[in-house]
């Protein structure tokens, strides 16, 4: 299918948006945008990390998933309570794929579920005396842990329990840092206020734990990766890349992290985000208190990795320079094979996304390296400064969802026949059944890493592998040739 | 009254940013950038326009100011 020019976008907008009534309709209208790279700032044509409207379905999550799933979850030689009933973190133990290195349950914790499992009484009488219990209890049974964190689910917030002066308690009984972190789930629109929430509470609780001491021996080319939470291995393969070139990783964050590399990291000279959305706020904080610059690098795809590795390595000296060059020229045979492999099997694909807070402009590059197009993106959680970073990447009258909803995003996968779609769990059943192959771009799809050149090439085969599956083609009811189908629906409709 | 956090870029150009409203600007202008006086108004690149108190010396970038918004353009 050809793609849509602007007036077709804009027109496919408006015909979608007429089903809503009044309200909602002026609401949705203002999350859907054409895209115009001649636009300077996303303000001027999309709204964001708003509140989503009752009665449609959106595929957000809370500030609990935002802080205990994705910012402190993956520290893995911390225990992390899920405090609360518990089938907030039941539901999602395990399910994000942070890989790390350890024996769980004795020095790391990263998939077990730990939590205070209200019940009425708990509810009735406050919780208090039960998570001061649990933490012994913790000490007792897990004793390498390095600390603990209190991730809050919504009743803690509701009853008003003192989760900060329990944890101050403990850490003096039990000499390690504890961390109270108010996450309920109903603050904020999305995850996105948890992210927040849980930077401020480590820029509180951790990063001034070693202030004055300097005990630690620093180099000239220490840095710390933030924001990559090593699903599959990501921040493995990204890590491998700069320490290649020179530089010396003192701290991931938080994927395979740990509390230690998080209390070093204001000794680093720079700081490398890679989500820029869940963890800017802590890098800028370590920019103005202790002046450590911080930028932002994409390690999907080469022309990006590349691009990347050359603008980090401009702030070091020359043996980082050379050493970036080297680390190009090291892997070029190995990605110029992927495309020649792929690339013909991928040419002209058009592709749909829509997934959290960075990789709805992070990975088009990769695409677009296998001679693919990114023709529409959206995110569940981004805000306007996400927004401004992705006008220059997509193409012109690409569509733009924000918090797009269910029915919106069917009729536009409807209209604009993508080749592959690019989300989550809750659509990948959807879309593969309206015959249109899936990639799930939250967690890899159980595949990965895609960071860095080694999770290009992983990349690029699980594209190729889901897009030209011959299983496609059988998945047409037989009574509905190509032809006579639409008019089939119309009819019956 | 908004938090501003305020750095220089890359460029020695001025950096604005508002945490509560996403709001990444490049100043203009800045009324008073002087060694021993530097605020008053301060021009974005969308148009709208901060006063700071201005103070004896130049700020130690990054800091965070308090500002107030002069307009209440878009
Ligand atoms: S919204 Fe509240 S109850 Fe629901 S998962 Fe989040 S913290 Fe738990």
């Amino acid at each position: 299918m050809a793609a849509l020019t602007k007036e077709e976008t804009e027109a496919l907008i408006q015909e979608v948006l007429e089903v809503y009534p009044e309200q909602a309709r002026k609401d949705r209208a203002k999350h859907l945008a054409v895209n115009d790279q001649s636009l300077e700032k996303s303000n001027k044509c999309i709204t964001s990390n708003r509140k989503s409207q009752p009665g449609v379905m959106t595929i957000r999550g809370c500030a609990y998933a935002g802080s205990k799933g994705v910012v402190w979850g993956p520290i893995k030689d911390m225990i992390h309570i899920s405090h609360g009933p518990v089938g907030c973190g039941q539901y999602s133990r395990a399910g994000r794929r942070n890989y790390y290195v350890g024996t769980t349950g004795i020095n790391t914790f990263g998939t077990m579920n730990f939590t205070s499992d209200f019940q009425e009484k708990d509810i009735v009488f406050g919780g208090d005396k039960k998570l001061a219990k649990i933490m012994n209890e913790i000490e007792e049974l897990f004793p390498l842990n390095k600390g603990i964190s209190i991730q809050s689910e919504c009743p803690i917030g509701l009853i008003g329990d003192d989760i900060e002066a329990v944890a101050k308690k403990a850490n003096k009984e039990i000499g390690k840092p504890v961390v109270p972190v108010r996450c309920e789930g109903f603050r904020g629109v999305s995850q996105s206020l948890g992210h927040h929430i849980a930077n401020d509470a480590i820029r509180d609780w951790v990063l001034e734990n070693r202030d004055g001491d300097d005990s630690f021996p620093t180099t000239p080319y220490d840095v710390a990766v933030i924001g990559d939470y090593n699903i599959g291995g990501d921040a493995w393969a990204s890590r491998t890349l700069l320490e290649e070139m020179g530089l010396r990783v003192v701290a991931q964050w938080s994927g395979d992290g740990t509390i230690a590399e998080m209390e070093k990291t204001p000794k680093v000279k720079l700081n490398l985000i890679h989500c820029y959305r869940s963890m800017n706020y802590i890098a800028r904080h370590m920019e103005e208190k202790y002046k450590i610059p911080w930028i932002e690098y994409n390690f999907f795809g080469p022309t990006k990795i590349a691009e990347s590795l050359r603008k980090i390595a401009a702030l070091f000296d020359e043996t980082i320079q050379e050493g970036a060059e080297k680390v190009i020229a090291k892997y070029q045979s190995e990605y110029d094979a992927v495309i020649a492999k792929y690339k013909p099997r991928l040419q002209g694909k058009r592709v749909m996304l829509y997934v959290g807070g960075l990789r709805p402009r992070h990975v088009i590059g990769a695409y677009e390296d296998l001679g693919m197009e990114v023709v529409g993106t959206g995110y569940e959680f981004g805000h306007n400064d996400d927004y401004d970073r992705t006008i220059k990447e997509m193409g012109n009258a690409t569509l733009i969802y924000d918090d797009v909803t269910g029915y919106e995003f069917e009729e536009f996968v409807k209209r604009v026949q993508p080749d592959l779609i690019g989300s989550g769990i809750k659509e990948k059943y959807i879309f593969q059944k309206m015959g249109i192959p899936f990639r799930q771009m939250h967690s890899w799809d159980y595949s990965g890493p895609y960071h860095g050149y080694d999770g290009f090439a992983i990349f690029a085969r699980d594209m190729d592998m889901t897009l030209n599956n011959p299983c496609w083609k059988q998945v047409k009811v037989p009574w509905k040739t190509a032809e006579s189908s639409d008019v089939a629906v119309a009819a019956s409709a | 009254m908004p938090s501003v956090m305020l750095k220089k870029n890359a460029e020695g150009k001025l950096v604005f940013y508002v945490p509560k409203k996403d709001l990444e600007e490049v100043a203009e202008s800045v009324e008073f950038d002087s060694p021993d006086k530097w605020g008053g108004e301060v021009l974005l690149s969308d148009g709208s326009k901060y006063y700071f108190e201005p103070i004896n010396e130049q700020p130690d970038f990054p800091v965070t100011l308090r500002a107030k918004r002069l307009d209440s353009g878009e």
